[in-house]
């Protein structure tokens, strides 16, 4: 009798557990009180501190090669890059590149937001992180979720757990991090720019739109052929009005399944002993500092616009060049309205911001093509 | 007649006046509701709101007329 209760406490978890797992669930408990009750980006915060949680369960083996549950959630989904093109889908689904289609001008800026990575990048060298690392935190910078983790599964799939959650972490702070950069970067006047009405844009163009951009991104800079294609025919499906169905499909139902998967898989990734190193902190940091720089590039790249424009534009706009949607275009109209309560920059901003996603999937491309 | 057009596409979230109120330039009478983000709208008279073109729930495209203001 006594020896089954023996048995039962030396094969229960409490025998295995690490002081490392308990900062880990103190990790997840943060993590889930940012999304229940802050409701930082909750969709994928709340499954990714679940999974963290679990994962650091001794004995329960859910990431064990071949046999977890989880693992096999990892492996179909992210290791083999099901899930983030299918994330794109939806996204394409949901995302009106109206306002991008409009001024097309606005690319500019989407690109030029993603000088912010080149520079992390070999910041993230200095720091002695090796190229594939450094690409992987640079993208952080894109504040896009899916890239992020797309590029990090192929390049060093050891620190997916930290970029990914340092990625949605940004993102749910744009709030706070890109007014102060928009400020420093810009003067009231400027801010106080109101832009020139956006010209209405046919049903023709907006159909149009999804195919030329798909052929082109897809002959200029193959490797982004996985996210690109599943992103336009995402939008080719909003945009035809024909398939309702397979657009809602794509934009609620699909969309919502496989991010369960993604962020249980990313949040079990974060085992104590892949999570709790010095490096960690160093990708939290370098990773603010992309998103800074990326901020401020958008931003001067707007500036350096205006000095050939007829039509000024609101250099506010090049912020929303980082591609987290639309929680920057809305930083945007609010630092905008604050120094002019007439200035309603959403759509303006709009059309950058849906440009950086485009970005930041070319950037991703581009680092994967010279160092995959 | 001045007539407050909408300056961006959205949804009425609350229209704060009604029609009868007097109002002052720069007094907020709507706020519409974008990408989820609430956007007040300014009254660019003075006047007395004699029309209300829209109600709580519509949706609105750029340029379309919500308030009379006379």
């Amino acid at each position: 009798m006594f020896d089954i209760f023996k048995d039962l406490i030396f094969s229960s978890g409490f025998f295995s557990l690490t002081g490392g797992n308990m900062v880990m669930w103190l990790i997840s408990f943060v993590l889930m009180y940012l999304a229940i009750k802050k409701q930082y980006e909750p969709l994928l915060l709340l499954p990714i501190a679940f999974g963290i949680l679990i994962v650091n369960l001794p004995l329960t083996f859910l990431m064990e090669p071949e046999h977890g549950l989880i693992w096999f959630f990892y492996h179909y989904g992210i290791e083999l890059d099901i899930i983030p093109p299918i994330i794109f889908l939806g996204l394409g689904a949901m995302i009106d590149f109206g306002p991008l289609i409009a001024n097309p001008k606005t690319l500019l800026l989407g690109a030029g937001a993603q000088a912010g990575l080149y520079f992390t990048f070999f910041a993230a060298v200095l720091f002695g992180f090796d190229l594939q690392e450094a690409a992987s935190i640079a993208i952080i910078g894109g504040a896009d979720g899916p890239t992020t983790i797309y590029l990090t599964s192929k390049l060093a799939p050891h620190l997916l757990g930290a970029t990914a959650v340092s990625a949605y972490a940004y993102m749910a702070l744009v709030p706070i991090i890109q007014p102060p950069v928009m400020k420093l970067l810009t003067t009231e006047h400027e801010r106080k720019i109101v832009m020139k009405k956006l010209r209405p844009v046919s049903k023709l163009q907006r159909i149009c739109f999804p195919i030329v951009t798909a052929m082109t991104i897809m002959l200029v800079v193959p490797p982004a052929a996985p996210l690109i294609s599943m992103l336009m025919l995402g939008n080719l499906f909003k945009e035809s009005e024909v398939v309702e169905r397979l657009t809602k499909a794509s934009s609620n139902e699909l969309m919502n399944i496989v991010t369960i998967f993604l962020g249980l898989s990313v949040g079990a990734t974060m085992t104590a002993g892949t999570f709790l190193n010095p490096k960690v902190l160093f990708i939290f940091f370098l990773g603010l500092f992309a998103f800074i720089v990326s901020t401020s590039a958008g931003l001067i790249v707007a500036k350096v616009m205006n000095l050939f424009l007829k039509d000024k534009i609101n250099p506010l706009i090049g912020a929303a060049g980082v591609s987290a949607v639309p929680m920057a275009a809305r930083c945007v109209h609010k630092v905008g309205s604050e120094a002019n309560r007439r200035n309603y920059l959403l759509m303006y901003a709009m059309g950058p911001n849906v440009a950086g996603v485009i970005g930041t999937v070319v950037a991703a491309a581009i680092l994967l093509k010279n160092l995959g | 007649m001045p007539e407050l057009l909408s300056p961006i596409a959205g949804n009425v979230w609350k229209i704060l006046v009604a029609v009868g109120d007097k109002v002052e330039m720069d007094d907020e009478l709507i706020i519409l509701e974008a990408l989820k983000m609430e956007t007040p709208i300014f009254s660019e008279d003075n006047g007395t709101i004699t029309e209300i073109k829209i109600k709580e729930g519509d949706a609105v495209n750029e340029g379309d007329l919500l308030i009379v203001v006379g």
